[in-house]
């Protein structure tokens, strides 16, 4: 049955917790309602990356984006668009600074520069369909694997490709899959690593929810490769909708004979599990992951031996993460060379970056690389949101580093990355402008780094907590003299010392933030000041009574009951009493309220 | 096992070989470089996690760990170069900001490696600030009598759960939260004595600081201040090397012992570590007693002594001097037992001299010597661990060998070995089974030859072993032909399938060790038992050759000892005959006396005959038959009606109760001499403190005595005994102190050049020829009737030995072991109304005891167990007097029995 349109509406986490599901049910008892039900097929996708401007929604063939969408609106949604071919204006995305809508969602800055590898199916299929992604050349890839190619060419395929690690390590795919084939042990294992620690990142929760099967054809394929039987994924149990589509994705392409046994009949077994972790952030390295599978306390443990040599059960091993393995089918289809055509010298291909933070465009975004930062944040990401000058942005989550704003020009690969003292690690990139105190980002990573820590080794337990005190300390107003160089100095030592990625990257946040804003760092130890009006120690709230006309707004505002005044007579805020928390500043209609920092 | 090729390197710049495989820590410490480390113990698994023995190795981007890099050809390693020396101390430091323990107050004051290498590095420990106390109120061992964790001490190097992991096996102990919160606990912080744990106390033993402690040592002397006695240990035969840590007022604290010294590699069990408490007790005994009108008096050593001499001394004059008979001791010294059966042989004139050897492994002596032509463990403990396949019959190793069971595990987990478990019930080391069989008691024979009949008609008999090295093949072949598993499935009710495949595994492996204990010997068939196993070995060519053989393991510290140096009613030292003329004429001239050639009486017909007026005078050396003899109504009734009985012992035991006189002695912590473990190994004993009153040594008051005979015997120290020992006894003969003060020689080592014999019967077996021998199989003596429908089985538990006169003694055992029970299945329990710990009576024909139940699916259906430990219900009130016709051993093992609640 064709339909003359079909309403791609996002059903990723973002949009489901913003009501995409509700939505749908509205939309499909509009399109009843005007009998349109078989001209107009509702479809759910995963993700579709424009993650803050959910529920998110593309009607094709026409290519029109509607965004922030509520159930209110669809009654007039369906009346204008699909009764009357009037697209609503109003629900759709308006670029920051400019008034007139962006229709095509082709023209739209956030989509327009994006190139589309390991997301390629998103907002395109059903992920609970398997038919839809068989339909987008789905399966094809393994096909061609288990009927024309031996291990050795697939894993020649792979190496020619470029294609490396985008769980941050950046380790040679075919390498690794090459050094696991060769390993003599048996049986071998295959994981996937869908256990994304970063807080600010989601690219690989995203592309399961969005195109499961990618991933597990992908597994397939390296599977074949290396000559595994048995494979895993190990994804944590926050991810609920992920997991669920997995399931299905699983089910489905084992109904197919896809998964299971003599696979297209060619005489390959190869099974999937799902192992679900409990939200450690060290489970994202790959022995304690390997350690959670096999129902042990998930500690690192030192390599080698790797675990393409002795992983699961003592097993040669091959880990991969899950945007890794959602390129692979796509390198098998158009070629390995087609592959290494994108990208830069070391770096071939794509990364998916989720971009979040002080930026006007906050979501997932896929871009070759070698695109300069200057573009993800300002053409992509629409820059800075009111106006702001841009500080910095956070790269490779918690383990990475800050790139300064004179590294716009950065063209964004694995190398030129570490070169500036940060890393891609997990793809999540933190924007910051002015109004953000780079130690307070600093300690807030430290933080969370410290929390994180599984408490196996001393430089990383005990590292952490005296790096996070220090931090503390000086944005509480009590740093002191040498402080500095303390923190350089352990930061070394812990990188030097641990055994673990977690270890020896949680120093980055600070000694980049040391490296490109060491005036911040002194301004807080010697001058007691926050430039930046973040540490709350650090800072006070004043009312300058010439420019206060008594609105009360403030006072009724202030959750301490800290502002005192009569109506249309200057507030005074008692200092003894404020919190700090910034309400009256941001109420104030008529910039009243100063923020001041120094020694009070 | 041999891919231990020469790796050349650099260290510091000098050249260096090590092996394939090593580390770099491990091959710094061959060379004498130093390297910090806290998280290694070379026991473990390394795990990289102190990070203090970083080291820089060219080509490497960051530092790596000494203890977990491996080392490579042409390797350069720099040790201390100022990067690596300052980021060892910025670690030290950070140690030290959770480490908030005062060297001033803290018992480990002078062993703790954090305060040694924080003085070393010369650190500022307060470099990095202090985080708040958890607060160390309650933790996993509040409570608990064996020891204290504290976490305000503790590093986190996770050694004490690794060794309960990795070597214990039992996984007791386990890290609880993360980062900076992680501490050392339990699952769900149960108590320790709710878990797995063992009390071995081996996490207390690798921890590097201060932070695992015993709790009794607290407080009572600083590690810096103790003075250390290497020694063997006084329990059971494995013959661990401890350290007894002695404070200034002549007390044993601590009990450690040395990673890397043979046999247990600075493992020990609960009673090793925590069982010492009955050394210092007020109840040891201080002066001679003799009884007066039926009450003990204290009495002076001179008239101790003279009262003995007179009274013995009539009763030879009187009744010949076969009317006397002597009981030495396995917990003895070897010295103190060849001094002892040389005063019964000579002064007295008798070979009325047994031990409680006899109760426990005569069959092996006399079963081992018939096939092999000696009576001892064929193989060293540590070839266990290589050996391709385990056999353990009637062993409840981890319980009774506790450091043998390592290695067994050792072999199971990380060496592949197939472990076969025959045994009854379902004891711990079956967890570790490949395959359990679970045997009607006293069905060994059948069970074995339905073993060799299936390696026979599969083929699977190792004939050119059995035609080079062994006779009368033929004649056992005839017995076992017709023995088809089916027939044994009848008899032991062990599936036919099981034997076979137990048979299969067991003729396959690359080199299959058994291991029996007294399951094997305790019964009235113990010595066919015995042969039985070793026609199964020979079968399969499994002795001879490293990590093979039939290896019993011995029960007391010094049993072998005692055995070895002439304890025995039919040989002299050595193993050599009384009833051989010329040796009979070797130890006349020796000994300048004239000895009988008549073989003398064993323990058990020794109070049979009291009964029957042959035995009159009773003369015991640290034996407490009261509690161990089986039949106690019997064996009591013959101490109460014994016309003189003197008994010398460290206290006043079940047995001293009845003597006439009673000698305090020294126990194994205070005297010097050696013990032979249960690997033939002859070790040193030493002082370590001073006894208690006027306790003196047993081989002393043992010369008095034989000197106020008319026989004078005087020796000025154990070692002029042993010396003598050795120019008696071939097997013997290289061993002195001298040779054996850092590590024991297992005999037999002829000379003074010889490096003692690792592995028995090499090229051929010490009678020549391995001798098979038909074994036909026959049923216990008692069966169950209607009346005793049960049947009842005695034995050991890990906790308790053997009659308790020591182990019940230690606050950490009583509390996890504080009295007897009877374990009965649950189905019976069931049928009979008893509940879990409810008080009940078991009966047989001989007597009726009260204890408490233990219901449980361990045992099988229709049998009943009992630990023989407690004083209170004895289990040996019911066990059975009948006598093993070659061996003379009871038949501990299988009796009808009743139980009832009550």
């Amino acid at each position: 049955m064709a339909y003359r349109t079909h309403l791609m509406i996002c059903t990723g986490t973002a949009c489901v917790s913003c009501g995409s599901f509700d939505i749908k049910k509205e939309l499909e008892q509009e399109i009843r309602k005007h009998g349109l039900e078989k001209e107009i097929l509702v479809v759910t996708t995963g993700c579709q990356g424009f993650c803050a401007q959910g529920p998110v929604m593309v009607v094709q063939p026409d290519e029109i984006f509607y965004q922030k969408l509520t159930s209110e609106d669809i009654p007039e949604l369906v009346e204008e668009h699909f009764l009357k071919g009037r697209p609503v204006k109003r629900l759709m995305f308006t670029p920051p600074g400019e008034e007139t809508p962006v229709p095509n969602i082709n023209e739209i800055g956030f989509f327009q520069k994006q190139r589309l590898i390991a997301l390629r199916n998103k907002g395109l299929i059903d992920p609970e369909k398997i038919d839809d992604y068989i339909g987008r050349d789905g399966y094809k890839a393994i096909a061609k694997v288990l009927s024309t190619m031996t291990s050795e060419d697939v894993i020649k395929e792979i190496k020619t490709s470029g294609l490396r690690g985008r769980g941050g390590g950046g380790f040679p795919t075919g390498l690794k899959w090459e050094i696991c084939s060769k390993s003599k042990d048996n049986p071998k294992y295959i994981i996937c690593n869908a256990d994304e620690g970063d807080p600010g990142a989601y690219m690989d929760r995203s592309i399961i929810e969005s195109d499961p099967h990618s991933v597990i054809e992908g597994m397939l394929i390296g599977a074949k490769a290396i000559g595994a039987h048995q494979g895993y994924v190990y994804i944590r149990s926050e991810y609920p909708l992920a997991i669920s589509r997995l399931e299905i994705a699983i089910r489905q392409a084992s109904e197919y004979g896809l998964l299971g046994n003599d696979i297209l009949g060619q005489g390959f077994d190869f099974n999937i599990e799902i192992k679900q972790g409990a939200g450690a952030f060290v489970c994202g390295e790959e022995t304690s992951l390997i350690h959670s599978i096999e129902g042990v306390s998930p500690e690192p443990r030192q390599r080698p031996p790797f675990p393409a040599q002795s992983g699961l059960w003592g097993k040669p091993t091959n880990i991969n993460n899950v945007e890794t393995w959602a390129n692979v089918p796509r390198i098998i289809i158009r070629g390995a060379e087609w592959f290494a055509s994108i990208g830069t010298e070391k770096s071939k291909g794509t990364k998916v970056f989720s971009l979040v933070g002080k930026i006007n465009n906050t979501g997932l975004v896929e871009v070759p690389m070698g695109i300069t930062l200057k573009e993800i944040i300002y053409d992509i990401g629409g820059g800075i949101p009111g106006g702001k000058a841009f500080k910095g942005v956070q790269i490779g989550g918690p383990s990475g580093g800050v790139v300064p704003s004179s590294s716009l020009d950065l063209p964004v690969d694995y190398e030129r990355l570490v070169e500036v003292g940060s890393m891609m690690g997990s793809g999540g990139m933190v924007v910051t402008d002015e109004d953000t105190c780079m130690v307070d980002i600093a300690r807030y990573f430290l933080e969370f780094t410290n929390d994180e820590s599984c408490g196996k080794c001393t430089s990383c337990r005990d590292g952490s907590a005296a790096m996070l005190e220090i931090l503390t300390r000086i944005s509480d107003g009590n740093g002191k003299e040498g402080d500095i160089e303390l923190l350089e100095e352990l930061g070394r030592a812990i990188k030097d010392a641990s055994q673990c990625g977690l270890g020896q990257t949680l120093p980055n946040p600070v000694l980049s933030t040391i490296a490109h804003f060491r005036d911040e760092y002194e301004a807080h130890i010697k001058e007691k000041k926050c430039p930046a009006h973040v540490c709350k120690p650090l800072i006070s709230y004043r009312i300058e009574s010439e420019k206060c006309t008594g609105c009360k707004l403030c006072s009724r505002k202030c959750p301490a009951n800290a502002i005192t005044g009569e109506v249309k007579e200057p507030h005074v805020i008692d200092q003894s009493q404020c919190i700090k928390c910034g309400i009256c500043y941001d109420v104030c209609k008529f910039n009243a309220v100063l923020v001041e920092t120094g020694k009070s | 096992m041999t891919n231990r090729t020469d790796i050349q390197l650099t260290i510091n710049g000098k050249q260096v070989s090590g092996t394939n495989g090593q580390t770099i820590l491990a091959l710094a410490q061959e060379h004498g470089i130093d390297i910090p480390n806290l998280c290694n113990d070379p026991r473990l698994i390394p795990s990289g996690s102190c990070r203090l023995c970083v080291v820089e190795v060219d080509g490497q981007k960051a530092p790596v760990t000494a203890c977990t890099f491996q080392i490579a050809p042409g390797m350069v390693v720099h040790t201390d170069t100022e990067e690596i020396l300052a980021l060892r101390k910025t670690i030290l430091e950070l140690l030290f900001s959770e480490h908030r323990g005062v060297c001033t107050t803290c018992d480990e004051n002078g062993n703790c490696l954090l305060q040694k290498y924080g003085y070393e590095y010369q650190i500022d420990d307060t470099a990095f600030a202090l985080p708040e106390s958890n607060d160390p109120i309650e933790n996993y061992t509040t409570g608990n009598e064996a020891m204290v964790y504290n976490s305000d001490k503790c590093i986190r190097c996770g050694r004490c759960i690794r060794i309960c992991q990795e070597v214990q096996m039992d996984s007791a102990l386990t890290f609880k939260e993360r980062a900076a919160q992680v501490e050392v606990s339990t699952a769900f912080d149960m108590p320790l004595n709710d878990t797995t744990c063992e009390l071995c106390g081996q996490c207390i033993s690798t921890c590097p600081t201060g932070a695992l402690y015993e709790r009794s040592a607290k407080g009572r002397g600083q590690c810096k201040d103790f003075k250390r006695t290497r020694t063997t240990c006084g329990y059971c035969g494995v013959g661990c090397q401890i350290d007894l840590n002695v404070n200034s007022k002549n007390e044993i604290v601590r009990v450690t012992s040395p990673v890397g010294v043979i046999p247990n590699d600075g493992n020990l069990c609960v009673k090793g570590r925590f069982g010492m408490d009955f050394v210092g007790s007020d109840k040891r005994l201080t002066a001679p007693l003799i009884k007066r009108n039926g009450k003990f008096e204290k009495a002076s050593w001179d008239e101790a002594l003279d009262t003995i001499a007179k009274k013995l001394g009539e009763i030879k004059a009187t009744h010949g001097p076969d009317s006397i008979g002597g009981l030495s001791s396995a917990k003895c010294t070897n010295e103190e037992n060849y001094v002892f059966q040389k005063m019964i042989r000579t002064a007295i004139g008798t070979n009325n001299v047994d031990h409680c050897a006899r109760l426990c492994h005569a069959s092996t002596v006399a079963g081992l010597a018939r096939a092999f032509g000696s009576g001892a463990m064929t193989n060293s403990i540590d070839e266990i661990r290589r050996a391709g396949c385990i056999f353990i019959i009637g062993s409840n190793t981890t319980e009774a060998h506790p450091v043998i069971g390592l290695a067994v595990k050792d072999a199971v987990v990380n060496n592949g070995a197939k472990l076969i478990v025959a045994d009854p019930r379902t004891i711990d080391i079956v967890r570790f089974a490949e395959l359990h069989m679970a045997q009607q008691p006293g069905t060994d024979v059948a069970l074995i030859n339905a073993m060799m009949h299936v390696i026979l008609t599969e083929n699977l008999a190792d004939m050119e072993f059995i035609k080079k090295r062994c006779e009368n093949f033929e004649a056992m072949e005839a017995i076992v032909k017709d023995f088809t598993p089916e027939m044994a499935e009848d008899v032991t009710t062990v599936s036919a399938d099981a034997i076979r495949q137990a048979a299969r595994i067991y003729a396959t492996a690359t080199s299959s060790s058994i291991i029996y204990s007294m399951g094997i010997t305790q019964h009235t068939t113990g010595t066919d038992n015995v042969l039985s196993l070793a026609n199964l070995a020979m079968l399969t060519g499994n002795v001879g050759k490293e990590s093979t053989g039939v290896n019993p393991l011995r029960g007391q510290n010094n049993v072998q000892g005692a055995c070895d140096l002439g304890a025995l009613p039919n040989v002299y030292p050595g193993y050599q005959s009384v009833e051989d003329e010329k040796i009979h004429e070797k130890f006349e001239k020796a000994w300048g006396a004239k000895l009988s050639n008549k073989m003398g009486l064993t323990v058990v017909e020794m109070m049979h005959a009291v009964e029957e007026g042959k035995l009159k005078g009773l003369y015991l050396m640290g034996e407490n038959p009261a509690l161990s003899d089986p039949n106690l109504n019997r064996t009591r009734k013959s101490l109460e009606d014994i016309e003189f009985l003197a008994v010398q012992d460290i206290f006043l035991t079940e047995t001293a109760e009845y003597a006439d006189v009673v000698l305090p002695t020294m126990c194994f912590a205070e005297k010097d001499g050696t013990f032979t473990n249960t690997e033939r190994r002859v070790q040193r004993v030493r002082k370590a403190i001073d006894g208690p009153g006027k306790s003196r040594d047993d081989w002393q008051i043992v010369c008095d005595l034989a000197t106020r005979l008319g026989f004078p015997m005087k020796y000025n120290n154990a070692s002029e005994i042993l010396d003598e020992i050795a120019s008696l006894s071939p097997i013997y003969g290289g061993i002195s102190f001298e040779r054996i003060n850092d590590v024991g020689l297992s005999w037999p080592c002829p000379d003074k050049n010889h490096p003692g014999t690792k592995y028995l019967h090499k090229d051929q077996f010490k009678r020549g020829l391995g001798k098979f021998h038909p074994v036909e199989f026959k049923p216990p003596v008692e069966k169950a009737d209607k009346t005793f429908p049960f049947l009842l089985s005695t034995g050991r538990q890990l906790y308790q030995f053997h009659t308790g006169t020591m182990t019940r003694k230690s606050p950490v055992i009583n509390q996890v072991s504080p009295t007897g029970y009877v374990e009965i299945h649950n189905e019976d329990a069931e049928r009979l109304g008893i509940v879990n710990g409810q008080k009940v009576s078991v009966a047989t024909r001989r007597g009726i005891v009260t204890t408490q139940a233990r219901v449980t699916t361990d045992i099988g259906k229709g049998w009943l167990f009992m630990p023989f430990h407690f004083s209170e219900g004895p289990a040996n009130m019911l066990t059975i007097d009948a006598l093993d016709p070659i061996a003379k051993i009871p038949e501990y093992k299988v009796c009808a029995a009743n139980i009832c609640s009550m």
